[in-house]
C-alpha cells in the first residue's frame, strides 16, 4: 500500500541570528523532505530577513547557515514562497535576497526559480490548501 | 546624566525601539544591536523612530545579516565592539530594553 503524500508547508517568521528557531526550522524541512512528502517553504514577517544575500557572520562567532537555503532545490523543495507586504514593509525587494533555483528533470534540468513572491492575500490561499502547518 | 539606550530586537517583532526612542532625553544615545540593527535601515518603515536621536549600530551584527552600510539611515554611526565600551564609558547610566 502506498504511503499517503502530505502537504506540508513550514511557516518562518523570526529573523535569523536573534534565536535558533531560523536554523532549527532548517534542519526540520531537510529532515521533512527526506521523507519525500510534498513541502513548502514560506517567509513572512521578520522571517523574510532569513534570506537575506550577502550575509557575513565572521565578526559575531556564529554559524552562516544561509548558504543552506541555496541546497533546498538538490531536495525538492521548490515552493518557496515570500511574503510580498513583509519585504516591502522592511524597504527591502527580491534583489536584496538570494536567488535559489531548482533543476527541472522533466524538462533537461531547465534551472527555475523556486521563489514565488506573494501577497499576503495569495498566502493565505496557500495556507488554506496545506495538510500540516509547521510554525517558527 | 546621559543614558545609553540598547535595543537588541527587530522593530518589526515588538515596541522596544518605539519605546526607547520616545523616552529617549535629550544628550542620551541608542545603540541598536542583534536584531535591533533591523530598525537602522533607511527603507524599513522603522527608520522614522530614529528621527532626532543619536543612534550606534553593531558593525558586527549588520555584517551578519547581510545588510550593508550604505542602506543605513542618514547619520546612523557604525562601532565595534571597541565602540561598545567606549558608548558604555561615556553616558552615565545603560537601558537595556529587553
Amino acid at each position: 500500500m502506498a504511503e499517503e503524500t502530505k502537504k506540508f508547508m513550514y511557516i518562518n517568521r523570526k529573523a535569523p541570528y536573534g534565536t535558533i528557531y531560523a536554523w532549527e526550522a532548517l534542519e526540520v524541512v531537510l529532515i521533512g523532505a527526506a521523507f519525500e512528502q510534498d513541502v513548502s517553504v514560506a517567509f513572512m514577517d521578520d522571517g523574510v530577513y532569513q534570506l537575506a544575500k550577502g550575509q557575513d557572520t565572521s565578526g559575531i562567532g556564529m554559524k552562516n547557515f544561509s548558504p543552506t537555503y541555496a541546497a533546498l532545490g538538490d531536495f525538492e523543495i521548490t515552493k518557496i514562497y515570500v511574503e510580498k507586504e513583509s519585504l516591502e514593509e522592511r524597504g527591502l525587494t527580491l534583489d536584496d535576497l538570494q536567488h535559489l533555483v531548482w533543476e527541472d528533470e522533466d524538462e533537461d534540468w531547465a534551472e527555475k526559480d523556486s521563489i514565488r513572491l506573494v501577497s499576503r492575500a495569495e498566502l493565505g490561499e496557500v495556507l488554506a490548501g496545506q495538510d500540516v502547518l509547521f510554525n517558527f | 546624566m546621559s543614558m545609553l539606550h540598547l535595543v537588541n530586537k527587530s522593530p518589526y517583532e515588538n515596541n522596544n525601539l518605539s519605546t526607547a526612542s520616545s523616552i529617549m532625553q535629550g544628550g542620551d544615545e541608542l545603540l541598536l544591536i542583534e536584531d535591533g540593527v533591523y530598525g537602522a535601515v533607511k527603507a524599513g518603515k522603522a527608520s522614522a523612530m530614529l528621527e532626532g536621536c543619536t543612534v550606534s549600530v553593531m558593525g558586527p551584527d549588520l555584517a551578519a545579516r547581510g545588510i550593508s552600510e550604505d542602506k543605513l539611515a542618514d547619520g546612523v554611526n557604525v562601532i565595534d565592539y571597541n565602540g561598545f565600551v567606549e558608548l558604555v564609558e561615556k553616558n552615565d547610566k545603560v537601558q537595556s530594553w529587553l
